[in-house]
């Protein structure tokens, strides 16, 4: 398990996180979330140890990692955020010094080899200088890299980053799969990568955690607008006009579409007891058979993760870059 | 304690083969060592023919003045070129200690060095050859020191190219301190008397002086130690600095 207390990293006079705190379980996937500059890459730099926190502290199974730094980084595979590499050394070669520096040789090492090249396909440009490859060959011998040890922690920033949708599907299964047996912390800014893999996101803006928790517990408390649109045929101008006054929570707008159909949208923020808007529904049901409307359509448009980051992150103030 | 030290070791040597791989797979070595000896080549033979004595002390002489730009060259590259690539970010969070990294990089550079030493020897074989009374003692004693010189030029090197991420500024400020080094012991009469010995003492020459005679004394060989153990220092502490900038 990790367990993130406090952490705070000051560069310079820059506050870059404030007061982090969080905990991975062993095996869960754990997606961060946030803007660029938002402090998701200093976290994970601090806990794979290439920063110290101004503040605070980390552990690993209860290891402090300031104190077991070179033990710790046996345990972790990392891909960093803009994946350095050695443009003029080999695939094979940038395989063997990250198995090397783990004491990884010789028939560990194949059979490792084997594994990862399996894993990320990376076979077919083993023996190629990692500058003549693409970008997507090159995030995958950074995965290959920090997988090489098979590691029980595994902390991926942006490993989307250069991908094309085809490969996006790939490292998406690849990590999934992963996450079976292993913790996996990532960080990304595409928001459907992070909803589609991790067990559980934090949402970070401005170097705090704004959310923690499933993407199903952040929609479930997220106390955004929802609209409920309705298309009704029959309607009489005062039976529209009093829907107001009957629904005095939610904010009507009117359109008059053709043929005599009214569409209508009401804008309502879901309480904790009716997240789901079910009560408003079945009243505004009943006001239509009661007003003699015919129902054409009615649906409803739930606070999706995208809503809740935009919330979250644009809303409580102006993204920092 | 043992088993630890031997795991430094074996990192030490990972780092080294690491680097001398970077140095054969890119032009760096090739250049600087071609450069080097045709220099060394050119000055060893016009001087010889002149002075028609079975020595090589027209290329010792020359030698420390050429690893001025030669040392320099060969280090400025070996963490400046990782941070600017942001492959530090890499090496450092390998189960790797900061110390192993410098040390395993300053022993590659020192090999070039010894590379460039080595294929020197040409000259020594044709002495041995053709010359009559060959000191060979002498020789490799001067070659000891000149090794020793690029010892502690490697050090500065390893420790610009920490402290400035800029392998041009790496290099200038290298050549600098190697230029001081190289220039206290001919400038000595410009300084106050009570400084004399002290300066005497800081200046590469009048050790290598030594040595090339043979005589390998323990204040030289302290102050090889301690110049090239100050500098790796120096380069690991910048080296960890980057975790509280």
């Amino acid at each position: 398990m990790i367990r993130v207390e406090e952490l705070t990293k000051f560069y310079g006079q820059t506050r870059a996180i404030e007061k982090v705190s969080f905990t991975v379980r062993d095996g869960e996937i754990l997606g961060f979330l946030g803007p660029n500059g938002a402090g998701k890459t200093t976290i994970l730099r601090i806990i794979t140890t290439y920063l110290a926190p101004t503040d605070g502290q980390v552990y690993v199974d209860e290891m402090n990692i300031a104190e077991h730094a070179s033990e710790l980084r046996r345990r972790i595979g990392y891909l960093p955020e803009t994946n350095p590499l050695y443009v003029e050394m080999p695939v094979y070669d940038h395989l063997q010094f990250a198995a090397a520096a783990r004491d990884i040789t010789g028939r560990a090492f194949k059979s490792a080899l084997g594994r990862v090249m399996e894993a990320c396909g990376v076979r077919e440009v083993l023996h190629r200088p990692v500058g003549e490859l693409s970008k997507g060959y090159r995030q995958r011998v950074g995965l290959a890299m920090a997988m090489i040890h098979d590691p029980e922690i595994l902390i991926l920033d942006e490993p989307y980053s250069g991908l094309d949708p085809n490969q996006i599907v790939e490292i998406r299964a690849l990590i999934r799969a992963l996450g079976k047996e292993k913790t996996v912390i990532l960080s990304s800014h595409i928001l459907q990568e992070v909803q589609a893999l991790a067990d559980r996101i934090i949402i970070l803006n401005k170097g705090q955690v704004v959310a923690d928790g499933t993407s199903e517990e952040l929609m479930a408390g997220f106390r955004g607008q929802a609209t409920l649109t309705l298309e009704v045929k029959n309607a009489t101008r005062e039976s529209v006009a009093a829907l107001g006054d009957r629904f005095p929570d939610a904010r009507v707008r009117e359109e008059t579409a053709a043929d005599g159909i009214v569409r209508l949208q009401l804008e309502y923020t879901p309480g904790a007891t009716d997240s789901q808007g079910q009560g408003l529904r079945e009243q505004l049901f009943a006001y239509a058979v009661e007003s003699g409307w015919v129902i054409l359509e009615m649906s409803r448009q739930q606070a999706q993760l995208e809503d809740i980051f935009r919330s979250l992150t644009i809303e409580q103030g102006s993204a920092r870059g | 304690m043992a088993d630890q030290w031997r795991a430094s070791i074996r990192h030490v040597g990972i780092i080294f083969r690491k680097e001398m791989a970077a140095y054969f797979n890119s032009s760096v070595a090739y250049i600087t060592l071609v450069v080097f000896l045709l220099i060394s080549g050119w000055f060893f033979s016009s001087a010889f023919f002149l002075i028609g004595e079975s020595d090589l002390r027209g290329l010792f002489s020359i030698i420390p003045v050429i690893y001025l730009f030669f040392v320099p060259a060969v280090s400025m590259g070996l963490i400046a070129r990782e941070k600017s690539a942001g492959t530090m970010e890499l090496l450092v969070t390998l189960p790797l200690e900061d110390w192993e990294v410098v040390v395993g990089k300053y022993l590659a550079a020192v090999a070039l060095i010894g590379v460039g030493l080595l294929y020197t020897m040409v000259h020594f074989v044709s002495l041995a050859f053709v010359g009559t009374h060959v000191d060979v003692g002498a020789i490799l004693a001067g070659y000891l020191g000149l090794l020793l010189v690029g010892g502690v030029y490697a050090a500065a090197g390893i420790f610009c190219s920490a402290a400035t991420g800029n392998q041009i500024t790496a290099f200038i400020l290298a050549f600098l301190i190697a230029f001081v080094l190289f220039m206290l012991d001919k400038v000595l009469f410009f300084a106050p008397g009570f400084l004399t010995a002290l300066l005497q003492y800081v200046s590469i020459d009048f050790h290598l002086t030594n040595i090339s005679r043979g005589v390998i004394d323990s204040r030289n060989v302290i102050y090889f130690a301690s110049v090239i153990a100050l500098f790796l220092i120096l380069a690991t502490r910048i080296l960890e600095m980057r975790k509280w900038r």
